[in-house]
């Protein structure tokens, strides 16, 4: 018997929730990448699940491209706090606050 | 000769520019050289002009009567869409008339300022101006349409004013000149709102259409008529100096004198007889109209009169003289004498020039002393100036056979007999205080003992000559005018005026004549008993004993002070809370949009918090509450 697919939804959600409260709660400017991380996790995990109720494909070509985009993310994002740790040897998030209207 | 009637304008216009622009290198040498050389340059453009009117005169003369209307067209003016009006000068009886009495008095004035004005510093300019002012007045009284005479009626103004203020260094001249552009601009801005009224109702400003022709009056109704032509009236109320816009003139006096002679007195004052006399058609189809201007000039008549006979400064009483003269004029015109009206301004030029310049002559002489109270006995030292005085203010007076007599005294004898007691009773009593200033002006300053430090000298030749012309002509212009007992001027402007009807109502002429006579020789036989040579520690000492009779008279009843009170109390305060509405209300809507959308841009920042963290929480609210529509809409 195939397990069924709101166990899957709900590890999700738990995983998307613990993301973003991780992302909202953290100051640390690496755990909020963790969080991000973690949230795109459960995105793609929900995907992959739809795409084994459908039996179809869609699903999870869309989750490759995702982790593709994530990686290529994580690059972009890691120099961003490298450049702000070297501009003010931190990395608070709420210290960075340089764009305040 | 009518063919070059341009030429007349085109003179005096060319000579200014020269002058002004060119004249201080013209001539070298000191100044008097110089002043004499740009005056008799002025002179020679003026006497041109008068040479051109004479013979433009007499090819008139040669007409028979009912071709003397020449439109003589020098360019088109104007053109806007299919209304277009073209720059036509007229040359017909009456605006001749007035451009020999500008040409003729211009070119004597223009002669004696030559000498008058040769200690001045700058006489190019002087002479730049008074003749661009010549200029002017002919472009207004030779206009062959509104639009024309109304450019040289503002072109008058603005030399009137250049003029007053000649000695601009003077504070009481700068003054003066103000005062009196702003007092007659209200007339002038009535005045075209009378043209303006006229362009709707006719579409056009020509006179033979706006006025009628060849006796047939315009097509227009009464009511709007009226309109009209109390707007014209309002027109020339400002720019001849009468009630209640008369107070500019006697500051005017600030001027130098030969500009108080030629306009002042004999030549931009008269435009609004001039006005009132050529639109009388629109005035005659509006009764009330006509009655006004009568009760307008005859008010104007007396007030002038007794404001004269309390001025101390000889050539004030002399403006307030002007004034009741043009109320007489006035007074005719409003009765239907248009003819009469006019003689009255030709040999007012006259006389009225030759008495400014004698006043003139003693301010030369004097240092520019001209309060009667510090002059007297000046016939010892100046015996022309002291006769000539004497021949203008003879003519004023109305002794027969001298030129008041033919002209004002005829106004009078035409109202008795065309049963307008009234006119007649107040115009007399008029004629009565005209001897009486006049007279009083003579015995005050010229008789008796001397009250001047030092010698008066005596006028140069070059000063006298004209005015010994300006002298005959003022004392027989009447006689001349009124050979006729039609009158000759009467005759000859028939075809412009229509005839003049004499009406039988009334006592007979000679019981008139006689009327008029001893009413004059009663003002002359007063001003003897009061400023006689034995009185004159009394005259002098009249402000002390009666100062509220005096103040009355000498302040011309107050009027000037009184719209120095309305404009100054009620007038300052309604500017002052204008100016309140205006920065409280206009300004505050303006300036509360301004702080309304900066008071929206404060807030739009709050938003702008600098915290990643309130971002993502943002963006989370917002992808929730668009999942959350998403789920309720299915």
């Amino acid at each position: 018997m195939r397990t069924p697919i709101a166990y899957f939804l709900l590890l999700s959600a738990i995983l998307f929730a613990m993301g973003s409260a991780s992302v909202l709660l953290r100051r640390n400017a690496l755990r909020i990448f963790m969080g991000v991380e973690l949230q795109l996790n459960a995105v793609n995990l929900s995907l992959v699940a739809f795409s084994r109720m459908h039996q179809e494909l869609d699903g999870q070509i869309l989750a490759f491209f995702s982790m593709v985009v994530a990686a290529a993310e994580v690059v972009v994002g890691l120099a961003i706090i490298v450049a702000l740790v070297r501009r003010t040897s931190t990395t608070d998030v709420d210290q960075a606050g340089v764009l305040r209207g | 000769m009518i063919d070059l009637i341009g030429l007349i304008v085109a003179i005096p216009l060319v000579v200014a520019g020269v002058n002004m622009l060119a004249g201080s290198r013209l001539a070298s040498g000191p100044s008097s050289r110089r002043s004499r050389w740009n005056g008799w340059f002025a002179t020679g453009a003026m006497t041109l002009a008068f040479v051109i009117a004479a013979g433009a005169l007499l090819e008139l003369l040669s007409l028979p009567a009912e071709e003397r209307t020449r439109i003589v067209t020098v360019a088109e003016w104007i053109r806007a869409g299919a209304a277009s009006v073209s720059l036509d000068l007229r040359v017909d009886p009456l605006s001749i008339t007035m451009a020999m009495v500008v040409t003729g008095v211009g070119s004597l004035i223009h002669l004696y300022a030559i000498g008058y004005m040769e200690h001045d510093e700058r006489p190019w300019r002087f002479f730049g101006y008074t003749n661009l002012f010549c200029a002017f007045m002919l472009v207004l009284v030779l206009a062959n349409d509104f639009l024309l005479l109304y450019l040289g009626w503002e072109g008058v103004g603005l030399c009137s004013y250049l003029l007053i203020g000649y000695w601009s260094d003077r504070p009481d001249a700068a003054r003066a000149a103000k005062k009196a552009f702003i007092t007659t601009r209200i007339g002038d801005v009535l005045l075209m709102l009378g043209l303006f009224v006229m362009w709707v109702h006719f579409g056009s400003f020509e006179f033979d259409t706006v006025l009628g022709h060849e006796g047939v009056l315009p097509e227009v109704a009464a009511g709007t008529a009226t309109a009209i032509a109390l707007l014209l009236l309002g027109g020339a109320v400002g720019k001849s100096a009468q009630l209640p816009l008369h107070v500019w003139l006697p500051d005017a006096m600030a001027g130098p004198t030969p500009v108080s002679a030629l306009i002042h007195a004999a030549t931009m004052v008269t435009a609004g007889v001039y006005l009132v006399v050529r639109s009388h058609a629109l005035f005659e189809v509006s009764e009330v109209a006509l009655t006004v201007v009568a009760v307008v000039g005859l008010a104007g008549a007396l007030y002038g009169g007794l404001a004269s006979i309390g001025q101390y400064d000889m050539k004030r009483s002399l403006a307030y003289s002007t004034m009741s003269q043009l109320g007489f004029m006035f007074l005719a015109a409003g009765l239907g004498f248009y003819p009469v009206a006019i003689s009255l301004l030709v040999a007012h030029a006259c006389y009225k020039a030759l008495l400014f310049l004698t006043s003139g002559n003693v301010m030369h002489g004097l240092h520019d002393e001209i309060d009667v109270r510090r002059l007297g006995g000046l016939r010892r030292d100046m015996p022309w100036t002291a006769a000539l005085f004497a021949a203008g203010a003879l003519s004023l007076s109305g002794l027969p056979p001298f030129s008041g007599f033919f002209t004002k005294d005829a106004i009078l004898d035409l109202a008795s007999h065309d049963g307008r007691t009234w006119a007649y009773v107040l115009g007399t009593i008029g004629a009565l205080i005209s001897a009486w200033y006049i007279a009083r002006l003579f015995f005050t300053a010229f008789l008796g003992t001397q009250r001047y430090e030092g010698h008066a000298h005596e006028a140069t030749p070059l000063m006298r000559a004209p005015l010994v012309a300006l002298a005959i002509g003022g004392l027989f212009i009447g006689l001349w005018l009124a050979f006729t007992p039609e009158g000759r001027l009467a005759t000859f402007l028939e075809p412009t005026l229509g005839p003049l009807e004499e009406g039988t109502a009334g006592p007979s002429t000679p019981v008139l004549i006689a009327i008029s006579v001893v009413a004059t020789l009663i003002g002359i036989a007063v001003a003897w008993s009061l400023y006689r040579p034995r009185n004159a520690e009394r005259w002098i000492s009249f402000p002390e004993r009666e100062p509220g009779m005096a103040g009355v008279l000498g302040h011309a009843f107050y009027v000037d002070g009184m719209y120095a009170w309305v404009v100054g109390n009620v007038g300052l305060r309604g500017a002052r809370a204008l100016a309140w509405f205006d920065g409280a209300v206009i300004d505050g809507a303006v300036n509360g949009v301004g702080r309304l959308a900066l008071g929206a841009a404060r807030l739009a920042p709050i938003w702008q918090s600098g915290k990643v963290r309130r971002y993502a929480l943002s963006f989370l609210a917002g992808g929730a509450a668009l999942l959350l529509y998403a789920a309720v809409r299915v």
